[in-house]
């Protein structure tokens, strides 16, 4: 698939998204549209894993630890085939398996994440375990900025390096906001870079909407002994207008209006992307 | 430890004393992984308290040391379990159940992968160190998480039993262990089952249903007592959930007063499961959960706080024949 494909693919899994959201009533907007363009490229470019080989030990896997960004996670697994689309018109309804947050009940969801912090270190006994098996996997978390304030990060980013785990990627998406407001008077994280470095990691800024760039900074192999951090710059509320940088929209719901609009705005970027393609 | 009654008691019975279970677990893990390389320790600093240095020497690569990190701990040993390991995280149950719940909650029991959690130096083990170092809690918060298994073994042979069920579960367990050493309270042949109640003793006036360290002075209360003219059943309930019903029940129906016994706070245990069990089928033998008040904890070894709160053949004998009005 080319960058192009990819980019086209993410204004409709951008709506499907927004449609699930405005239809469940609920759901984390801003921060699915800021990792939409990073999940499209690990589902459909990087993680050696497809629907038939969800159970293959072998597998790479993906642990979302910002879970509560589900909704983006449900629309790109959807559309790469592990559950039909339908599905997604049950998202928190009575009984449905396809809960708020990621559940293994889910085909191809590695593990149950919601509470922030917890991916990281799942995603360190996922690595050695694959190192012991030699399966050659690669093993990726999905991080929030304002997660990083949980320590428990920070417990696995030391061991992570202890442990010279080079099958490891976390990648940070960095849209700079959180519920409360901008991560940096929350609770300041910067300079991140130099953190994660000074912890051991190679650490590789890109831009997160940018597929060329996400592609190889996800695929070049880190030196030797060295896990992986890709630092993506993002937008939170990406692709909608009225919602990229607006705090409301971490967990806002689009009414009816808004949901046509925003549909109409990314018909139009789409369009704008086929023509060019043509 | 034991007073000289206590210990004469002890002969009587012809216990034998055997040693840590802590040392019991260490022994068996260690020649379940040399067999079986899926099996993986995980240790917060806490491979010399876990007893764990002679396996940590004889399997390096069976070993994972994550320094003084529990909450690293238990995720890591979660993506170990969901990658076909058997881990086993062991830490101080006190740090373990408190500091890295979540994780417990979270990344092994609601993601349902079959970790083993071990708790070492468990309630009040750690003895004059104080409250920070005491677990009285956790059998109360991990009772009210779904989907685990919680096993607090009484002597070496329920210790043994209790890893080799672990080793090969497919969900969560928790096992507990303390630092003393115990007497071996069952004859060969025992059959361990989880979820199932040892007998130790056949009794109609009162039955005491122990858990853990508390299981040999509840077993020399009822020999006590039966000096007394006074018949005590004993049940070693290695098994906290899920609880033998069947068991507990029987002894609520067939004995006129219940006592239960646990190195735990009073709220949330043993105990309070057992009441529960017995109220909901319509039971209400005399009553009394024997184990730690809700009290700022009294300082001294394992043995004077156990003595202190009437975990002891003389207080669990008083506890007895109070309810029972003799
Ligand atoms: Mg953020």
């Amino acid at each position: 698939m080319t960058d192009s494909e990819l980019a086209l693919k993410a204004v409709a899994l951008r709506q499907r998204m927004l449609r699930l959201i405005h239809d469940a009533g609920a759901g984390h907007t801003g921060g699915g549209l800021s990792c939409l363009d990073i999940l499209n490229v690990l589902y459909n470019r990087i993680l050696r894993v497809t629907p038939e080989t969800a159970d293959d030990p072998r597998r790479d896997r993906y642990v979302q630890s910002k879970g509560h960004c589900v909704e983006a996670l449900y629309a790109v697994m959807a559309d790469r085939g592990y559950f039909p689309d339908a599905a997604l018109d049950t998202v928190g309804h009575y009984q449905s398996y396809y809960v708020g947050h990621p559940t293994r009940k889910v085909r191809g969801m590695e593990m149950n994440t919601g509470a922030l912090g917890h991916g990281l270190p799942i995603c360190l006994g996922l690595a050695l375990a694959a190192r012991m098996d030699a399966t050659g996997a690669r093993i990726f978390t999905l991080l929030g900025d304002g997660e990083l304030a949980e320590g428990s990060n920070w417990e696995a980013a030391m061991a992570a390096a202890h442990y010279q785990l080079d099958n490891l990627v976390a990648i940070l998406d960095h849209n700079t906001l959180q519920i409360t407001g901008r991560t940096r008077d929350v609770m300041s994280n910067e300079p991140l870079a130099d953190k994660w470095r000074a912890f051991g990691w190679e650490v590789r800024p890109v831009d997160g909407h940018d597929y060329a760039a996400l592609t190889a900074a996800l695929t070049a192999p880190p030196p030797a002994g060295k896990p992986l951090f890709i630092l993506a710059n993002t937008v939170k509320g990406k692709g909608v207008s009225f919602m990229e940088n607006v705090g409301k929209w971490h967990h806002g719901v689009p009414s009816d209006a808004e949901l046509a609009t925003a549909l109409a705005e990314l018909a139009a970027a789409g369009k704008k992307l086929s023509e060019a393609q043509a | 430890m034991f007073t000289p009654a206590a210990q004469a008691m002890i002969g009587q019975l012809g216990l034998k004393k055997g040693r840590a279970n802590l040392e019991e677990f260490a022994d068996t893990l260690l020649a379940l992984a040399t067999a079986d390389r899926n099996i993986i320790a995980v240790t917060s600093d806490s491979r010399g308290s876990g007893k764990l240095a002679p396996y940590g020497k004889a399997l390096p690569q069976q070993i994972i040391e994550v320094g003084i990190a529990e909450q690293n701990l238990v995720g890591l040993t979660a993506g170990l379990a969901a990658s076909g390991k058997k881990a086993f995280g062991v830490s101080p149950a006190c740090f373990l159940t408190a500091r890295s719940l979540e994780q417990i909650k979270n990344d092994v029991c609601y993601s349902n992968v079959p970790g083993v959690l071990v708790g070492i130096s468990a309630g009040v083990s750690y003895g004059a160190l104080g409250s920070t170092h005491h677990s009285l809690h956790d059998l109360a918060a991990l009772r009210a998480i779904h989907n685990l298994t919680i096993i607090v073994p009484a002597d070496n042979f329920e210790t043994r039993e209790a890893v080799r069920f672990a080793a090969s579960a497919t969900r969560p367990v928790y096992l507990r262990f303390g630092k003393s050493a115990m007497f071996d309270l069952h004859p060969a042949g025992t059959k361990f089952e989880a979820g199932r109640a040892i007998p130790l003793r056949e009794g109609r006036d009162v039955a005491f249903l122990a858990t853990g360290e508390t299981v040999v002075h509840a077993l020399l209360a009822a020999a006590h007592l039966t000096g007394q003219g006074i018949s005590a059943r004993v049940l070693s309930l290695p098994t906290v959930k899920p609880l033998d019903t069947a068991a507990v029940l029987a002894a609520g129906r067939e004995c006129r007063a219940v006592v239960t016994v646990e190195e735990h706070m009073v709220h949330g245990g043993l105990g309070e499961a057992v009441a529960s069990t017995l109220l909901e089928a319509g039971l209400h033998p005399k009553f009394k959960i024997a184990g730690l008040p809700d009290e700022d904890t009294v300082t001294g070894a394992q043995a004077d706080i156990f003595r202190h709160y009437g975990i002891s053949m003389e207080g669990l004998s008083a506890t007895a024949r109070e309810l029972l009005g003799s």
